[in-house]
């Protein structure tokens, strides 16, 4: 009997897989059960087929793993689909009077329960909440207390009326009834136990778009895309309720410089993209720069090059992010580890950008955006927030940074970098700014010596922020142990429950997970303290081991995954033994 | 704002490179004019500058201001204005950097009717680069890089803002400077997007529209009997007749601007140094 429950429902895109999904993992976290999600485009066979996954514990679950007991069968093909994650006692709900599914084939070892779900729903009321029976049938198999269930749907539905909310919790019942009566002599040994606590359900790019808000963003600029559009969404709707505003441009290019419009104005902005928008906005990128535009671009990625796979996991864009655009420039990267850091570091984003005028990437990637994740609401204290907005002077102390002759200098050449930053509408702060490089002034130079200055004082900013900022990693495992793994970004709440595997097998190893590629965590100390030194991450070529040894120069042991699918506990608990029991260098993970 | 603003106000002190001659100084100064007059004044008005020869103007006037990436001016001044409504927002560049690599935006920021004025400095040339065909250039026009001119049809800047949906579409001459000026300053005045096609003959580069022969072509609406008010005049002076027209083409008096569309009221550079209040509102959203 495992601590965890796996529960899955999968059918054809168009068969409401995912608010069904929702609707039951808020179900779990309103009976203070934590949840971790998933959603599954993962074809192995032709497009068309999606599933929404769902793995609950009392205790906090941060990863997938290759394990499925329940699952809510639409079409035969959603079986064959998960046929390796089920196993001997998985549950398999069906409606054998679907056409689709009369012939289905339920493995001998697994419980099949073949459900009338269209049936019953059309008792209930219509046809549209066979799902919803579903649903109902799900909560008897699992032992789940349906109560959990109608207070999901009262979420749901309850904008739609009354009527609405009780015809569902209807249906839900006739799905639990029948199972109870059809299947009375059943054991199905699963057993949800609720407990008192309250939790948050939401997922990163929620997270993102809420710690927007809280960290002072009131205008964001963005032209939709997957996996960033729920950035877009989430805030619009919300954001004016505080003055703000939300405007979709009609393309990447405008949106950047919509958003660097706003900032220059003043305002905390933002703009998300993925990875073909980011190509468009690499144009801007060096002039946000090189004015010294507090601006924060979040980059959620998904699978390259080009239109590669649109609604798939990838770490594709690292250097993307570093080194894009022509020239040279400063500019920080941030890559929140957790649904939760997503918010956390999003309000540091602001403070960054605004701190040091600078562009931060905010990078996220399509699996942390999709996941939905429960918290304790405490994580996300509001009266924690902080605001720092940097070197702003108003118009008692303008004059401090005005040459003799009252001109206002928004590129003065100082020791830590930072130069003085007026809000349009200041007096005496009127100034330009331009791409072309520039003088204190903001006019143009191309006088040497001024170059050097303006160049050095950007680079400066960076020092600075390094004295000034705590850019550390996340320390998980043992720190006293011989090996070292290190991921970036996503990969953390996988490496975190593969650590417990890892230690049921004897292995013991430290695990530092880095919200900070740039400027990042000095590892000298750590990786010299290893044996070995294992690199976590999903892409090709390891984008990030590179920079460890870059940074490090020692040699360390890659884990690369790039199938589109982000690592499973299980599965990076294998690859960590793995890299660490022979020699190769490279380890692919494929699942 | 303070009424005893002079349009010297607007001028920096930076020495313009411009050729002598070039009509981006007369244009420059009919801006800086219409600024003055509606009452504006440098510490709340903000300029972005496209690039080329035109794009300059930025670093010649002060006001706040950004001379950005080639054909973004547009998108900036719409996050500019947006992000704080009582900025006076002018946007100016020139007709390649509007109608040929900015032209995406163009379109769209005329149908956005956000309240700032664009002036576009139109010389039917691209002047910094040295003399190459822009897309407002003669279809026989000789350059080096079409020897033969470009044998496509010039873009008819009016017809396109006509057709995106325009509020207010008007072409002014950058050596008429009193009509310059009046045109100018009816774009800023107007509640939505201003748009004002500004010929500002590049004397180095082009010789076929010239001064001389924009003095001799062009004539002013105002004196037939154009009502710009009406869609019917307007479109048969931009499609009909053929001629080069000056003054107010069309405008709708009735057009709401975008910030009033959605209700965009606030300074967005004013927040509180925590997070704003009711945000706990969004936790408890998730429950
Ligand atoms: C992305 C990009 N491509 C090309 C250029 C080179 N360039 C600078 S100005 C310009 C054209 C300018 O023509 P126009 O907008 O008509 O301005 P004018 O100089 O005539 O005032 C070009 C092609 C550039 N700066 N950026
Ligand atoms: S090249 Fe033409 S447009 Fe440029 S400054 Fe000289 S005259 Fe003016
Ligand atoms: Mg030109």
């Amino acid at each position: 009997m495992y601590s965890d429950f796996n529960w899955a429902i999968g059918g054809e895109a168009g068969d409401g897989i995912n608010s069904t999904g929702k609707i039951f993992a808020q179900a779990l976290s309103r009976a203070g059960r934590h949840v971790f999600t998933s959603k599954d485009f993962a074809s192995r066979i032709r497009g068309g087929y999606t599933a929404y996954k769902i793995r609950t514990a009392v205790e906090p679950v941060e990863s997938i793993v290759d394990r499925l007991d329940l699952l809510i069968a639409l079409t035969p093909r959603t079986i064959d689909e998960n046929l390796d994650d089920l196993h001997e006692g998985s549950v398999i709900v069906y409606d054998g009077e679907r056409t689709t599914m009369q012939n289905v084939e339920i493995p001998d070892e697994m419980l099949g329960l073949d459900v009338p779900l269209k049936r019953l729903a059309e008792e209930a009321g219509g046809a549209i909440m066979r799902n919803v029976v579903a649903l109902g049938a799900a909560c008897e198999a699992a032992a789940f207390p349906i109560d959990n269930l109608d207070s999901a749907l009262q979420k749901r539905f309850g904008d739609k009326g009354s009527a609405i909310v009780e015809n569902n919790q209807t249906a839900a019942r006739a799905g639990q009834d029948y199972v109870r009566d059809s299947y009375a002599d059943r054991e199905f040994g699963y057993d949800l136990e609720c407990t008192d606590a309250d939790y948050v359900l939401l997922n990163g790019d929620e997270a993102i778009g809420m710690g927007a808000i809280a960290g002072g963003c009131r205008f964001y600029a963005g032209y939709p895309i997957t996996p960033a559009t729920d950035v877009m969404e989430y805030l619009t709707g919300r954001i004016e309720r505080w003055g703000g505003h939300v405007v979709q441009a009609e393309d990447e290019l405008s949106a950047i410089n919509i958003a660097l419009g706003a900032a220059r104005a003043g305002a905390r902005a933002m703009t998300a993209t993925s990875g073909p928008g980011i190509d468009l906005m690499t144009e801007t990128f060096g002039l946000v720069a090189t004015s010294e535009t507090p601006l924060v671009i979040c980059n959620v990625m998904r699978s390259g090059p080009s239109t590669g796979m649109p609604t798939k996991q990838e770490q594709g864009d690292l250097n993307a992010m570093l080194y894009g655009g022509h020239g040279e420039v400063p500019r920080f990267v941030l890559a929140p580890t957790t649904v939760a850091e997503c918010f956390h570091r999003t309000v540091e984003a602001f403070n960054l950008a605004e701190k040091y005028q600078i562009p931060v990437y905010l990078t996220a990637d399509l699996s942390l955006a999709v996941t939905e994740q429960t918290y304790d609401p405490d994580e996300f204290d509001m009266d924690a927030v902080e605001i720092a907005r940097g070197r702003v002077v108003d118009e008692e102390s303008v004059a401090e940074w005005q040459a003799d002759d009252g001109k206002f200098k928004p590129h003065a050449v100082t020791e830590d970098g930072v130069s003085p930053r007026t809000i349009p509408g200041t007096s005496g702060g009127a100034h330009m700014t331009t791409g072309l490089e520039h003088d204190e002034f903001g006019r143009r130079t191309e006088d040497g010596g001024m170059r050097v200055e303006q160049v050095d004082k950007r680079a400066r900013k960076v020092d600075t922020a390094r004295e000034r900022e705590a850019f550390e990693p996340r320390e998980f495992g043992d720190p006293a142990a011989d090996d070292l793994v290190l991921t970036w970004g996503s990969s953390e709440g996988a490496m975190r429950e593969a650590l417990e595997l890892l230690d049921e097998r004897g292995v013991s190893v430290r695990f530092l997970s880095v919200p900070y590629v740039y400027p990042r965590p000095d590892l000298t100390e750590a990786v010299a303290a290893a044996d070995r030194v294992v690199v976590a991450e999903c892409n090709a070529t390891g984008q990030f081991a590179d920079l460890v040894e870059y940074d490090t120069l020692t040699r360390v042991e890659r884990i690369n995954k790039y199938d589109g699918v982000r690592f499973a506990a299980d599965e990076l608990a294998d690859a960590v033994a793995a890299a660490l029991d022979d020699d190769t260098t490279t380890t692919e993970v494929h699942a | 704002m303070s009424s005893d603003v002079r349009f010297t106000d607007f001028k920096s002190d930076a020495q313009p490179t411009w050729c002598p001659g070039c009509g981006d100084f007369g244009t420059m100064n009919g801006m800086m004019k219409a600024l003055a007059s509606t009452g504006n004044h440098p510490d709340d008005t903000f300029i972005v500058a496209g690039i080329g020869c035109s794009g300059k103007i930025g670093t010649y006037m002060h006001s706040y201001a950004l001379h950005g990436v080639h054909g973004r001016a547009l998108p900036v001044g719409t996050g500019v204005k947006l992000a704080n409504p009582d900025l006076e927002v002018m946007v100016a560049g020139g007709d390649g950097d509007g109608y040929s690599i900015g032209a995406g935006h163009f379109v769209h920021a005329v149908r956005r009717n956000v309240d700032m004025s664009y002036i576009v400095m139109d010389n039917r040339i691209y002047g910094l680069t040295k003399g190459q065909a822009s897309p407002t250039s003669r279809e026989d026009f000789e350059t080096a890089t079409t020897p033969e001119g470009p044998k496509q049809p010039p873009v008819n800047p009016m017809a396109l803002a006509l057709a995106a949906g325009g509020t207010f579409i008007a072409q002014s001459f950058s050596s008429d400077a009193q009509r310059h000026a009046e045109i100018v300053q009816e774009a800023i005045e107007h509640d939505g997007f201003g748009f004002v096609n500004v010929f500002s003959p590049c004397v180095t580069f082009n010789d076929v529209d010239t001064y001389e022969y924009f003095r001799d072509s062009l004539v002013d609406v105002e004196e037939s009997d154009h009502d710009p008010t009406d869609r019917d005049d307007a479109k048969e002076a931009i499609f009909e007749t053929g001629a080069e027209y000056q003054g107010v083409i069309y405008r709708e008096d009735e057009a709401v601007s975008y910030t009033e569309q959605h209700g965009v009221d606030a300074n967005m550079a004013d927040i509180p140094d925590g997070a704003p209040d009711g945000a706990t509102d969004l936790v408890r959203e998730f429950y």
